[in-house]
């Protein structure tokens, strides 16, 4: 079967509905599927809600799709970096989940080896367990969080080979295999496609079992924060 | 009182050769500069262990960034690993130690650190699971608001981070601990006295 699409927008042929759930990859906007997110954008898909760590910027990553209103709802663990975000939160347009970042990392991760909930001590006695289930293991409290099981997932790795074996880069791995695990249908964009065989499969971050569609392309790879320091 | 610089410093001396530690925002990061000869490997829950310093001009890496998303350096020890691997060793207890900023700390060892009602809300990142998993929770902060008043409460006012997470409170005035009953002053900071401390300290003092 051929996995490998021509572009971000002919990989997303068939795959996007209005009202889709769809697992992101990427922290801040370090590994995030910048070429996906386009091309969600030019296709206009509406209504989505998106499980990401966080929100993108204005002009960048999921920011791109809160400008053209595409976006219902968040699940995410941070949006401070968003002012569109943060307008259409306030009026009420747009909904939001926190998730403590572990828990968020986790319901993904746990969506996609088919474990629908787990239990959990992050946020017993704050207002994240509020309305969720706590039972007592060995004395101590924990409460019940759900697994995420999205109906597509966008993620951004370093190589593929045509199998979809993936390799990610440094930290800009971070939330991308959670978030492919977790999709009924995963497409990741790539810098690069490199022959089969040419990865070491002792070497491969994320099996191509879980990425159905592949596409190479050029990243902008936009730092948010640019820190230095000087030279001795 | 403790400056800035002196309040990192004093917290760098509760790290232990060895340890996989974790550090917040702000003065925290701070602390990275005083552990000196101590073999201490730094977390980046966004999924790093080995975090080495800020890049020289022209070496950033967009790849490479810490949690709070600031460009950063490998070092020779570096691990990378997603996500869910982070936090499966944050929840899991084998970060020994996590350094934190904070809005406000109970003597119950309560923690208010993510939200003021009203105020435009980011989200609590990773400071929930951090509270929640890490062997040791050091506070670290001003003793008192920007107009005056103790942030070390006998009970949070602020939505919660964490529910009885914190061991020892570290600010300009002081260091505390968060026993039975209450806190336990372990010292004052230099040129404050106790009756200073515990006047700027709203808790009970055991």
């Amino acid at each position: 079967m051929k996995k490998i699409y021509e572009s971000a927008e002919a990989a997303l042929v068939g795959v996007l509905q209005d009202g889709m759930l769809i697992a992101a990859g990427g922290f801040g906007l370090c590994g995030i599927p910048e070429l996906l997110l386009e091309g969600i954008k030019q296709a206009g898909t509406k209504e989505l809600t998106f499980a990401s760590n966080n929100a993108g910027v204005d002009d960048f990553g999921i920011g791109i799709l809160l400008q053209t209103r595409q976006v219902q709802k968040m699940i995410s663990s941070y949006v401070g970096e968003n002012a569109e975000f943060m307008r259409q939160y306030l009026s009420g347009e747009l909904a939001l989940e926190f998730n403590p970042q572990g828990t968020l990392a986790e319901r993904m991760r746990a969506g996609g080896c088919g474990i629908p909930g787990f239990y959990t001590k992050t946020g017993v006695g704050t207002v994240i367990a509020e309305g969720k289930e706590s039972k007592m293991f060995n004395g101590q409290e924990y409460i019940l969080e759900q697994g995420i099981f999205a109906d597509l997932s966008i993620v951004k790795a370093w190589k593929a080979d045509d199998t979809g074996n993936l390799i990610f880069r440094k930290t800009a791995r971070n939330f991308n295999p959670p978030a492919a695990m977790c999709g009924k249908i995963c497409i990741a964009e790539v810098e690069e496609i490199v022959p089969r065989g040419s990865l070491d499969p002792d070497m491969i971050h994320l099996p191509g079992i879980y990425v159905h569609r592949i596409v190479q392309g050029d990243h902008e790879k936009r730092i948010e924060q640019r820190t230095v320091r000087e030279r001795a | 009182m403790w400056d800035r610089n002196q309040m990192a410093a004093r917290a760098a001396d509760e790290l232990q050769d060895g340890w996989y530690v974790n550090l917040g925002i702000g003065i925290p990061t701070l602390v990275a500069n005083y552990v000196g000869d101590k073999d201490i490997t730094l977390q980046s829950e966004n999924g790093m262990l080995g975090m080495g310093p800020f890049p020289f001009e022209g070496d950033e890496d967009p790849d490479l960034i810490n949690a709070g998303k600031q460009t950063i350096t490998e070092l020779s020890r570096t691990a990378y690993f997603d996500s869910a691997t982070s936090f499966g060793m944050i929840r899991g207890g084998k970060i020994a130690a996590a350094i934190l900023g904070a809005m406000e700390v109970a003597e119950n060892g309560d923690l208010a650190n993510w939200m003021i009602p009203g105020k435009l809300v980011k989200g609590m990142g990773g400071a929930m699971d951090l509270v929640a998993g890490v062997g040791r929770v050091v506070v670290v902060m001003d003793h008192t608001n920007k107009y005056g008043k103790s942030k070390v409460l006998k009970a949070c006012t602020l939505p919660l981070t964490g529910k009885g997470v914190v061991d020892r409170i570290i600010t300009n005035l002081g260091v505390l601990d968060v026993v039975e009953g209450g806190l336990r002053i372990v010292e004052c900071a230099e040129g404050v006295t106790e009756n200073e401390l515990r006047a700027a300290t709203e808790a009970t003092i055991v």
